[in-house]
């Protein structure tokens, strides 16, 4: 054992991603940041959606930088999979293969015959992954599985914003890359019940449970409190179940953010009796009301001058700061956060890297996005008919 | 089913919420959790109440977190205590801790020290903000890690200051993602007998989180995305994705191609509307606003009911009641009452994931402080005087 511990803890095992744009292509990035060989299987014709996908103009090497985020580090091989010599070799790949993602809508890979019970039998040991939108079944079940149409109809764009705004969703993939994680851990655990039992398994996750997943403290509150719709706070609401003075609040020089404090200490160092009067039982159902008062204190003296009263005397406080201001703090200085790629002809581009550290080091390799098919001749080489 | 992680046994002295979300998704998938917690008053979580919502006389938040978990009370500053803990730790797989940087060193159970009682122990450890540099030691707290990461600028509208996210992300993504490096770790373990530290942060969480934007961000001359106007739902994506008012109720609208909206909404031909253009992006909220005001003639829901017809992105927007009544909220399996929980009325959700085409019951509710202590010494052969 003299090196395992340089050893990526899913070295060696092999993931075919056939998933498009976010969830599925995410899941499979964490493993290969945790060491797994991931294999794009892509159709021929433009591969995965996201390579055309250009936010922002940004490119490289021909393809979106959003691909790249997403599939750094991986393989591609390109198959058609309505090709039966195509689907074939495919076939065979997956009888190599120790997971596979995908996240076509629900009946696509049945009529492919890719399915999970169709799978198992070329491959009894393989965790099958897939992702959807809203689960096999139920009525939304063919809906598009997109991330601000879920946060839509998941509830979710209530918590977010004051109560006299609207509707207010989180302006990223935030369930796209909660599923990604939920499809991550299934299918850990299930590779490692696989090393005792040998057998395979199948791991199914859905945006819309990821979204629900990600309420889980706040919607237990709502099913045990009479279904009662949570009510945003009026003003600087950061969490619509939180008691005052928990928010953000202007200053003169921007915003600061204070989490669970006591009313008697927050008056004591704001001088103000006037919060501490409202008593500490009356801090959530007053919210409102306090965080006035404690606002209209704030918005006297810049964001420097309020953490230098509150942060000594142990307020859990935080100066709101936007990405160039982040980006120059030693505090992300500190986290080594950011990684370069390269693309296979060594153009590069930043990116950030996995957040998890193993043994104290970072993960990643460090490389760009495959071209489309790079990978087809020399993963699919052994396979091809008559070959064997 | 065997739930595939039958037999693993955890060791968690973690506080809050991003240590427990992790060893709650891990008991999810059937390993066994012992929450280690200090005598005077547990975890304090216990305490803090979400609005005024209390089960059994303790905060809702605790019981959603630490459902199905043991409780063991000891005091590790004391040697028995430290004892004790050591002990448990010798029969474990893992153990999980979330104190601030240093201070389970000072206890005398930081991985080191562990690992010198148990070579191959799996050790989980989420910080706020890793363990160097000036933030080590602030405190770790999700809505002040959401401030200093800047994600609260990227939702909401453009005049609307910094708006987070109204929910504790980067606990529960920390927690996530420890789960995940705890699982790659004793897939690890299983081939090579080898332990490991496996260490997250909250702010690690919120960048990784954010990975799209900032990977634009950074190869962007370090342009920030801007917020629409108004309706905004994505810095970096063109008119119509966003939100709009209706005669009744919201719309979303993710991708859709503009012409065609255009026309099932009747409007004027404009050259900004023309396919391929890029007038999605650079009129964004111009755009926004002409659409804004055609889709205030009909209820969100007839607009929803028109526009899937011709095979458009969209979705109305709903509350929390409004998706419990709706068909699609009571066929989804984590909001059922759990069939194998009749020791309760109490309403938890289930798990997000599906292993082998089925959802594991939410199991009991959280323990009382030290629920478990006594049962737990005798089957360890642990002393607590």
């Amino acid at each position: 054992m003299t090196d395992t511990a340089t050893i990526p803890p899913l070295s060696g095992l092999r993931v075919l991603d056939f998933a498009q744009f976010l969830a599925g292509p995410v899941a499979a990035l964490r493993l290969a940041d945790l060491g797994a060989e991931v294999i794009k299987i892509e159709r021929p014709q433009g591969g995965d959606s996201c390579r055309s996908m250009v936010v922002n103009e940004q490119i490289l090497e021909g393809d979106s930088l959003v691909f790249h985020t997403f599939n750094r580090g991986k393989k591609s091989v390109a198959a058609d999979l309505k090709e039966p010599a195509d689907l074939e070799k495919i076939r065979r790949l997956i009888a190599s293969a120790d997971v596979m993602i995908h996240n076509f809508r629900p009946g696509v890979m049945e009529r492919i015959g890719l399915d999970y019970p169709a799978v198992r039998k070329i491959n009894p040991r393989l965790v099958y992954g897939t992702v959807s939108g809203y689960g096999n079944e139920g009525p939304w079940r063919d809906k598009p599985g997109q991330d601000l149409l879920v946060q839509a109809l998941s509830g979710i764009a209530w918590l977010n914003g004051n109560a006299d705004d609207g509707p207010i969703p989180t302006g990223f993939a935030m369930l796209d890359v909660a599923t990604a994680g939920n499809l991550v851990q299934g299918i850990l655990a299930c590779l490692l019940r696989r090393g005792i039992t040998g057998k395979g398994a199948l791991v199914e996750v859905s945006l819309l449970s990821a979204a629900l997943d990600l309420t889980f403290e706040q919607f237990t509150c709502f099913l045990n409190d009479a279904k009662r719709q949570p009510q945003r706070h009026r003003i600087g609401n950061a969490n619509p179940y939180q008691p005052a003075p928990y928010g953000i609040y202007k200053t003169v020089s921007g915003y600061l953010a204070i989490a669970m404090t006591p009313l008697s200490e927050l008056a004591r160092l704001l001088q103000a009796p006037e919060i501490d009067a409202f008593g500490q039982e009356r801090a959530f159902c007053d919210r409102n009301d306090i965080k006035a008062v404690i606002a209209g204190i704030l918005a006297t003296r810049t964001t420097d001058e309020w953490l230098g009263i509150l942060e000594p005397a142990g307020v859990w406080c935080a100066p709101v700061l936007d990405w160039p201001d982040f980006i120059a703090s030693d505090g992300f200085e500190a986290l080594d956060a950011v990684q370069t790629i390269r693309s296979a002809s060594g153009d590069e581009a930043y990116t950030t890297r996995c957040p998890i550290r193993i043994d104290g080091r970072n993960l990643g390799k460090g490389e760009g996005a495959p071209a489309l098919g790079l990978h087809t001749r020399t993963i699919l080489k052994s396979f091809a008919a008559g070959e064997e | 089913m065997t739930p595939p992680l039958e037999g693993i046994r955890i060791v968690d002295f973690s506080q809050f919420l991003a240590g427990p979300y992790a060893s709650l998704k891990l008991l999810d998938m059937g390993a066994r959790v012992i929450k280690v917690e200090n005598p005077k008053a547990g975890d304090l979580c216990r305490h803090i109440y979400l609005s005024d919502t209390k089960i059994h006389g303790e905060s809702t938040l605790f019981h959603a977190i630490n459902r199905g978990k043991e409780s063991i009370a000891l005091d590790l500053k004391s040697p028995q205590g430290l004892a004790a803990a050591r002990t448990l730790i010798t029969h474990a797989d893992l153990v999980i801790q979330n104190f601030r940087p240093g201070v389970i060193d000072r206890l005398g159970l930081g991985y080191e020290q562990v690992k010198a009682i148990k070579p191959d122990i799996i050790y989980g450890s989420i910080s706020g903000y890793g363990d160097s540099g000036q933030w080590a030691d602030l405190p770790g707290q999700d809505l002040l890690v959401q401030a200093r990461s800047g994600i609260v600028w990227l939702s909401g509208n453009a005049d609307q200051g910094p708006v987070p996210i109204g929910l504790p992300i980067a606990d529960i993504s920390a927690g996530a993602n420890l789960a995940q490096g705890l699982l790659g770790a004793l897939f690890r373990k299983e081939r090579t007998g080898q332990g490991a530290l496996v260490e997250t942060s909250l702010l690690e969480a919120l960048i990784d989180l954010q990975f799209e934007f900032l990977t634009t961000y950074l190869n962007n001359d370090e342009i920030p995305p801007e917020r629409a106007q108004k309706g905004s739902a994505h810095g970096y994506l063109p008119a119509p994705y966003g939100v709009f008012e209706t005669a009744r109720g919201h719309l979303a609208l993710a991708m859709t191609p503009l012409d065609k909206l255009v026309n099932l909404l009747g409007l004027q031909e404009d050259p900004r509307f023309a396919s391929g253009s890029n007038a999605g992006f650079t009129h964004r909220n111009e755009i926004h606003a002409i659409l804004r005001s055609a889709f205030k003639t009909k209820s969100a829901e007839q607009w929803e009911s028109l526009l899937i017809k011709h095979d458009i992105w969209c979705a109305r927007i709903l509350n929390w009641k409004e998706m419990l009544r709706t068909e699609a909220g009571k066929a989804l399996e984590m909001l059922l009452p759990d069939p194998e929980n009749t020791t309760t009325s109490l309403r938890h959700l289930r798990t997000p994931i599906r292993l082998d085409g089925q959802r594991a019951p939410s199991g009991p509710d959280a323990p009382e402080l030290d629920a478990h202590g006594q049962a737990i010494c005798e089957e360890f052969g642990i002393s607590r005087i």
